[in-house]
């Protein structure tokens, strides 16, 4: 399972040349991926903020932006589309990021947060708070921050015995997560038709509560975050040579898997409290960045490129493109199914993981 | 579970302990007992308190009082608790049977959510109002959907592993719940409706509701104790089973439909209750042993107890208000669950 993941060099028994073109070839790929989804992202952004309900060329954009006053396109564009879109970004960027921490620490590229139940803690939070409470921005996302890493670390304690095993981990974090579903399911009958109604949107994940004021503790999070994470990531890549082998790279198993899922967990939940539990794209990200790079080295940066790219571009889609204007959960979450199956039929021939 | 199979009696007469078919019997004869005893607290406890003169009373004639026609009420809900029960506890039995699989349950494989996306698109598009019009729709999407997961969760090298079941069933839930918030999010009238389906409960039944799925949940129960002999040996593995003179397919066809048959209605009915079906076999296992001709007969009679006490429980914590037996089963299921999954070792999940 883990054998595409190991470095080949010291498997074949090629001259050294061949290695080393094969490792110029990946890293080659690697750097050309990651500038197509560099740019990629960038034209997303530009589109982002020029189409909508009136559509201004990428000129005006950049007068608006450049801080001109522009009739019409300065309130548009600065005090709706921006905010939409940087928060589109950080939290496309923490689910992308996150998601795969766990697919790669656990091995199995259906154990992502959203499956095995670490978003549903920030979930019930959130829609108890919505339908019980009334609450709504800073103090919604402080609840649902605080109740996602609760919960996570709840998973993580019961499937403590000896040590975290992985399959306990996430077969637990199914048992709670259902559990939690179920709080849901009793916290939308006892609201009145409203609540339940903006519960399931927040539920479904939505950028349609980012402005200005709630964008800055957003960014200050996942500026800390997200560096973090890439900090811990040679770890990442010492544990998946197994459990002895990390030690012996001087990376102790344990104390870092718990550093990785602190920090994966704060990530993952702070996107949630700022946009729902967007569906599917803490899930998709990481197999398609491995898809795309192929060869070996972190996948942290790639997915999350690839997690940005896929909650902007849901967005447009679910805002433009539809009969109705549909959160970006929707789009995400309906494009989750068919690669669902794709998945597996693929892990059917191969046996491979992630 | 090899002595049935076993060629000689000679061979089976020193293997079984004389005195293990009475302490079944009598063990049967404990649950049923339960299934009486919840009965009674079913029909006498719940958000109304009622005094015992009135329980009878209103069980057998009951007049215009309030009490009394509180207690009317609950008999039809007792009704179905205890079909549900039953049911949720066989089908339970079934899958962890074929799928040789500890952790297999009707809600944690995805089924209900099937139910739930075909209920919701025939609440949307083919305008359906009442439960009776929801079965055909909740039956078909659970079948489909259990078929499904069955399918990606044994793809693979090794077969259908729980680990494997487990995130199929959790993946192709989340996968089909948000097609169903697709749909509700556009549709506040449906979410008005859907919402309170969602939450398995047995007291919104009527007897022309529970006319309807009893078919179905006795075929399907027949068919289940049926291949208990099969299961049996399909524990022992494919292999060994054919040898044993059983058609394994045909065992494996027989049971998936009876589980199908049994969740289908109970969920079409009752809406989606977990971690019953998960549990009870684990129970019963404790009191029989691995034979599936004892074990199905007890996992539906302790099934039966368990909802039933379920309900009973959610009738009375949150008085005047009701929480419906679907929390509570998985409020007190998921620790048992947890409990089941630290027991086991790693390399068996």
């Amino acid at each position: 399972m883990t054998a595409a993941l190991v470095p080949v060099a010291p498997e074949t028994p090629a001259p050294g040349a061949r290695v080393a073109t094969g490792r110029r070839a990946r890293s080659r790929r690697r750097r050309t991926v990651l500038a197509v989804l560099v740019a990629a992202l960038l034209v997303v952004l530009v589109v982002t903020l020029c189409v909508g309900e009136r559509s201004y060329s990428p000129l005006q954009v950049l007068r608006v932006l450049t801080g001109e006053t522009v009739p019409g396109a300065s309130f548009n564009i600065e005090t709706i589309r921006l905010p939409r879109m940087l928060s589109g970004l950080l939290v496309g960027l923490g689910f992308g990021m996150g998601g795969v921490v766990f697919q790669t620490m656990l091995r199995n590229p259906l154990a992502s947060p959203d499956i095995i139940g670490v978003s549903a803690g920030s979930s019930a939070a959130a829609v108890v708070a919505i339908t019980a409470f009334g609450m709504s921005g800073t103090a919604l996302s402080l609840v649902a921050v605080a109740a996602g890493v609760a919960v996570a670390g709840a998973i993580y304690a019961l499937s403590w015995r000896r040590g975290v095993q992985g399959a306990r981990l996430v077969l637990i974090g199914i048992a709670v997560g259902s559990m939690l579903d179920s709080v849901i399911a009793y916290a939308m009958t006892r609201a009145g038709v409203y609540d339940a109604a903006e519960a399931l949107r927040w539920l479904t994940g939505s950028l349609n509560s980012a402005f200005w004021a709630g964008l800055g503790p957003l960014a200050a999070a996942m500026a800390v975050l997200l560096p973090t994470l890439l900090a811990l990531s040679r770890r990442l890549s010492a544990l998946q040579l197994g459990d002895d082998s990390a030690s012996s790279l001087g990376v102790r198993p344990d104390r870092s898997r718990l550093a990785l899922l602190l920090v994966a967990v704060a990530v993952v939940a702070v996107a949630t409290a700022a946009a729902g539990p967007i569906a599917f794209v803490a899930f998709l990200s990481g197999p398609i960045a491995h898809r795309l790079v192929r060869g070996t080295g972190s996948l942290l940066v790639p997915s999350a490129l690839v997690g940005a790219l896929l909650v902007l571009v849901g967005d447009l889609v679910g805002q433009h493109l539809l009969v109705a204007r549909f959160p970006v959960g929707v789009v995400t979450g309906v494009l989750g199914a068919p690669y669902l199956l794709w998945l597996l039929a693929r892990t059917n021939r191969s046996g491979g993981s992630l | 579970m090899t002595l049935r199979t076993a060629p000689t009696p000679a061979d089976l007469a020193p293997r079984r302990p004389a005195s293990a078919r009475p302490r079944r019997a009598t063990g049967l004869a404990v649950c049923v007992l339960a299934v009486v005893v919840a009965v009674v607290c079913s029909l006498a406890f719940g958000s109304r308190v009622v005094g015992w003169s009135d329980v009878v009373a209103g069980v057998l004639h009951p007049d215009d009082s309030i009490a009394q026609a509180a207690v009317a009420s609950r008999v039809p809900r007792t009704v179905l608790g205890l079909l549900v029960g039953a049911a949720l506890g066989l089908a339970g039995g079934v899958m962890q049977g074929l799928t040789r699989n500890p952790l297999a349950d009707p809600a944690l494989l995805g089924v209900s959510s099937g139910a739930s996306l075909s209920v919701v698109l025939g609440i949307a598009w083919v305008g359906l109002s009442s439960l009776t019009q929801y079965i055909w729709f909740a039956f078909l999407g659970a079948a489909v959907a259990s078929l499904l997961v069955y399918a990606i969760g044994s793809m693979g090298r090794e077969g259908a592993t729980p680990l494997k079941l487990a995130l199929a069933g959790a993946a192709t839930s989340a996968a089909l719940l948000s097609a169903v918030s697709m749909v509700l999010l556009t549709r506040t009238d449906v979410l008005d409706t859907f919402r309170f389906w969602q939450v398995g409960s047995v007291g919104r039944a009527s007897y022309s509701d529970i006319g309807q799925v009893v078919p179905f949940l006795v075929v399907g129960a027949v068919l289940a104790v049926g291949c208990a002999r099969g299961m049996d040996a399909i524990a022992l593995g494919d292999d060994v089973a054919t040898g044993l003179g059983q058609k394994v397919g045909l065992v494996r066809g027989v049971g998936a439909l009876a589980a199908v048959l049994l969740c289908g209605a109970s969920v079409a009915i009752a809406g989606p209750i977990g971690f019953v079906g998960l549990v009870v076999p684990h129970l019963a296992r404790a009191f029989t042993g691995p034979s599936h001709r004892w074990l199905l007969p007890y996992a539906a009679a302790l099934g039966a107890a368990l909802l039933l006490v379920a309900d009973v429980v959610g009738r009375v914590v949150a008085r005047p208000q009701e929480i419906e037996v679907g929390i509570v089963t998985a409020v007190l299921g998921a620790p048992v669950f947890i409990a089941i999954i630290r027991r086991q070792k790693v390399r068996e999940l």
